[in-house]
């Protein structure tokens, strides 16, 4: 099938030129990064994970997201899903590629990545991750394109892979999960030291990979003659509608224990973001704007007949994306780091390497993305023809 | 989906094409092998008339050996090797290869060069230790420190 | 040193597999019963080396008056470990496995604002604790931290990734990382010492190349007798003989890390 990612239109050659530019240039300034090492980023001794974890870890909820149309369909026979559980699928695959990207750019020694199987360490929740992050990726490629090919000859997918999809709902929890682990089990980090992070995680993943896929499928309506479905897109809706209200309350559960026991070692992060601390205030503006962003869209999407609207929501969609973007990739790293175990305040701002190498990763995402849903979308195309 | 061979001229083309690109390092190198390198003993060396191993072993496995001296010292706080002959030797690539084999370019390098690897050892090891140790002096009580 | 052995032999045989004519030596490793066997080719601890069940430190800082006794004391550590100087260069790439803070920050838990005038500004020494349930050894997914068998949390910088993850996990700070490569910023190394290279973390090592050695750490050498060192389950010991006669404190006790650097104040 991969063929037919090679015939498109002058505007897919277009957006693929685009994205192998932004590739490239992503790629040279990592060859500068792997030459000089990642004194090229902004990070330092006290916040010594920056904005390529905290990509990374947004990026798991969207991959963890994309289950959203997977389990109603499979589960509760939620018909109308079965159109768009292959965008789900791929949206996944591209997410995951873009989270291996990012931990590979974040290490010091990439070369020696491989040690992590040569030396298992059960007791690392690293060593898990690895594992849960090329399962799920191995799951969804397997599961997207069997489903696939076998819409593309109008039979049914093979009965082996019944077992595969089944598995792949609860691992895309269970990917979600671990990585709120490598966070939360870290004793003198209070501010992720919450049994609320893993499920916190989840409900912003669930808003976050829900809202993209519905401005994809806006996008891919759009574009192509394959349409998503009304339907479809109104159930997404609901979905981001619950689970961005869910995030929320997660957070003010947070804020509540946090600022009523008042135990310095979790409050001063939470005040660092929202407040500032002993004069630093870098993320304060952000952290307004992502909750501000958030509160809007619950407003919004909470009246049906603005949810009912496809342009509105679109806009919700892009609130939702944008306030979980910056309450986990800007926030939620930077804050566990700041102030450091000795109550010092030493803020952290990525440098313009480093954003270029995120774009390019990011760049490498979109054209898995784009390769595959140009896969997907012409076999739907072929069926309805 | 089509098992019909397109374009045959084209793809023989290209298959011709890859399998020259790919055997491009053989056949440019043809009849032109380079000499196997001298090495050169430092006098200290010479009158050491032995290394832990035999030299035959040393040229085929001293990498090997290596792996395991890190092994041993770094994770199991074992120093010193005894030789086949019951010679102990503190396992140093610093202070006990390159004491005798002081002369990297000489001796490591151009049997590196010749077979192209490059090993990092010498990013984070000292490569030639008796020229600086002379200069190197700390507080009165400390200057044993290795 | 059984298995010392057999690892030399998968040695020899790789040696082997080149050289024909070494069969004499080869035979000397193979005999496993030979008395000569056993003394060839086999791993041992230095003679002098000194050994414990759990080393620590007991750090009287009721020794120190200013920041000034202390410099001698970093000195040493970051000389003699070719730890880079980036004060001068870049401030984001600093690293240091031995350092002075205030009480505090040493202690941010503890500090209020009525300390009495001695402790509120008086300089601690404060460097890797050596815990004894370590979160960064836990941390680690390559095993490249590591709890030795006389306690010390060591590093590999041969099997280090360089993910940062044991920064993260270790909640005094206690780590740097290399992000460039060192070699330029250290301004007089010590030949017998590696440098680092860039991308993999470091911290004190609680001198375990002098232990070996039969010395004790550098700067319980340089601090004239502020500093003890010694097995924590020793009694006999002088870091036991100084905890059984002195209030204590700890980092963070309050975490379960156990750090083994005890501080008289
Ligand atoms: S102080 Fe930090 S680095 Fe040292 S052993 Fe404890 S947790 Fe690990
Ligand atoms: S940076 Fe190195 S020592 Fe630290 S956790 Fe990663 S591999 Fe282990
Ligand atoms: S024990 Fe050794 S390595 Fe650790 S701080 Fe003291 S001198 Fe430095």
């Amino acid at each position: 099938m991969l063929e037919l990612a090679l015939k498109g239109s002058k505007k897919y050659y277009g957006w693929v030129a685009v994205l192998l530019g932004g590739i490239s240039v992503g790629f040279a300034v990592y060859l500068w990064q792997l030459n000089f090492g990642l004194g090229l980023t902004g990070m330092h001794r006290d916040v010594s994970w920056g904005f390529y974890i905290a990509q990374f870890t947004f990026l798991v909820g969207v991959a963890a997201g994309g289950v959203m149309v997977v389990l109603p369909y499979y589960l509760h026979h939620y018909k109308a899903f079965g159109k768009i559980t292959i965008l789900g699928e791929f949206l996944a695959i591209s997410a995951i590629t873009m989270c291996l990207l990012f931990i590979i750019v974040d290490l010091g020694q990439p070369m020696r990545a491989l040690n992590v199987i040569l030396h298992p360490t059960p007791k690392s929740i690293l060593f898990w991750d690895m594992i849960v992050l090329n399962g799920y990726l191995f799951l969804n490629i397997i599961i997207g394109w069997q489903v696939l090919e076998a819409e593309r000859n109008a039979v049914a997918p093979p009965k082996w892979l019944k077992p595969f999809i089944y598995l792949s709902i609860p691992w895309a929890v269970g990917i979600h999960t671990v990585t709120a682990y490598l966070y939360c089990g870290l004793p003198g980090r209070g501010f992720w030291l919450t049994a609320i992070l893993a499920p916190r995680f989840l409900s912003s993943a669930f808003a976050a990979g829900p809202a993209l896929l519905i401005l994809l499928c806006l996008i891919i309506r759009k574009m192509t003659k394959f349409d998503p479905g009304k339907e479809q897109i109104q159930s997404l809706a609901k979905i981001v509608t619950y689970a961005i209200i869910i995030n929320v309350f997660f957070l003010l559960c947070e804020v509540f224990v946090v600022f009523y026991s008042r135990i310095p070692e979790h409050m001063d992060h939470l005040t660092y973001l929202f407040y500032g601390l002993q004069g630093h205030s870098a993320l304060v503006p952000w952290m307004w704007t992502s909750m501000s962003l958030m509160g809007i869209a619950i407003i919004l999407l909470l009246i049906p007949s603005v949810r009912a609207n496809e342009s509105l929501l679109a806009i919700c969609c892009v609130l939702v994306f944008c306030g979980t973007w910056i309450d986990k990739g800007l926030g939620m790293i930077s804050g566990g780091f700041v102030p450091n175990p000795l109550h010092q305040v030493n803020e952290y701002a990525p440098t313009i390497p480093e954003l270029a190498i995120t774009l390019g990763v990011y760049a490498t995402g979109f054209f898995v993305l784009t390769v595959l849903f140009k896969i997907a979308v012409t076999v739907k195309e072929e069926a309805a023809a | 989906m089509n098992k019909q061979m397109y374009d045959k001229k084209n793809v023989i083309a290209g298959i011709v094409i890859f399998a020259v690109l790919v055997s491009f390092p053989f056949w440019y190198n043809l009849g032109k092998a380079a000499p196997a390198p001298e090495l050169v003993l430092t006098d200290a060396a010479k009158a050491a008339k032995e290394c832990v191993m035999s030299k035959e072993e040393m040229k085929a496995g001293h990498m090997q050996l290596l792996d395991m001296w890190r092994e041993k010292v770094v994770r199991e706080s074992d120093r010193i090797y005894v030789s086949a002959k019951g010679k102990p030797y503190v396992m140093s690539l610093s202070n006990t290869c390159m004491d005798c084999h002081s002369n990297k370019a000489e001796f490591c390098d151009r049997c590196h060069n010749y077979s192209s690897v490059t090993p990092y050892c010498w990013d984070c090891h000292i490569d030639n230790p008796k020229a600086e140790v002379k200069n190197f002096k700390v507080s009165e009580n400390s200057k044993e420190a290795k | 040193m059984e298995n010392s052995r057999r690892d030399f032999l998968k040695i020899a045989g790789i040696s082997a597999l080149a050289v024909a004519g070494a069969e004499p030596v080869l035979n000397a490793f193979a005999s496993e019963h030979g008395e000569e066997a056993s003394k060839a080719a086999g791993f041992q601890k230095e003679e002098k080396a000194l050994t414990a069940k759990q080393w620590a430190m007991v750090i009287d800082t009721r020794k120190f008056k200013s920041a000034k006794d202390l410099e001698p004391i970093i000195e040493v550590c970051h000389k003699i470990h070719n730890v880079p100087d980036f004060s001068k260069e870049n401030k984001r790439h600093i690293i240091k496995w031995i350092w002075e803070e205030e009480y505090k920050h040493a202690f941010p838990g503890d500090a209020s604002g009525f300390t009495d005038e001695r402790i509120e500004h008086l300089p601690f020494l404060v460097l890797c604790n050596h815990c004894e349930e370590p979160p960064c050894v836990r941390a680690c997914p390559t095993k490249a931290t590591f709890k030795r068998e006389d306690g010390i949390v060591l590093m590999d910088f041969h099997r280090c990734i360089g993910c940062r993850f044991c920064m993260a996990a270790c909640p005094y700070g206690s780590r740097s990382f290399n992000f460039r490569d060192p070699r330029p910023f250290i301004e007089e190394r010590n030949p017998q010492f590696p440098t680092r290279m860039k991308g993999v973390v470091e911290k004190c090592n609680f001198c375990a190349e002098r232990l070996a050695a039969g010395q004790v750490p550098a700067c319980v050498e340089a601090s004239k007798g502020a500093i003890a060192f010694g097995d924590l389950y020793d009694p006999e010991s002088e870091v036991r003989k100084l905890l059984k006669s002195n209030y204590t404190i700890r980092r963070k006790a309050g975490l379960g890390t156990g750090p083994t650097i005890y501080y008289i104040v």
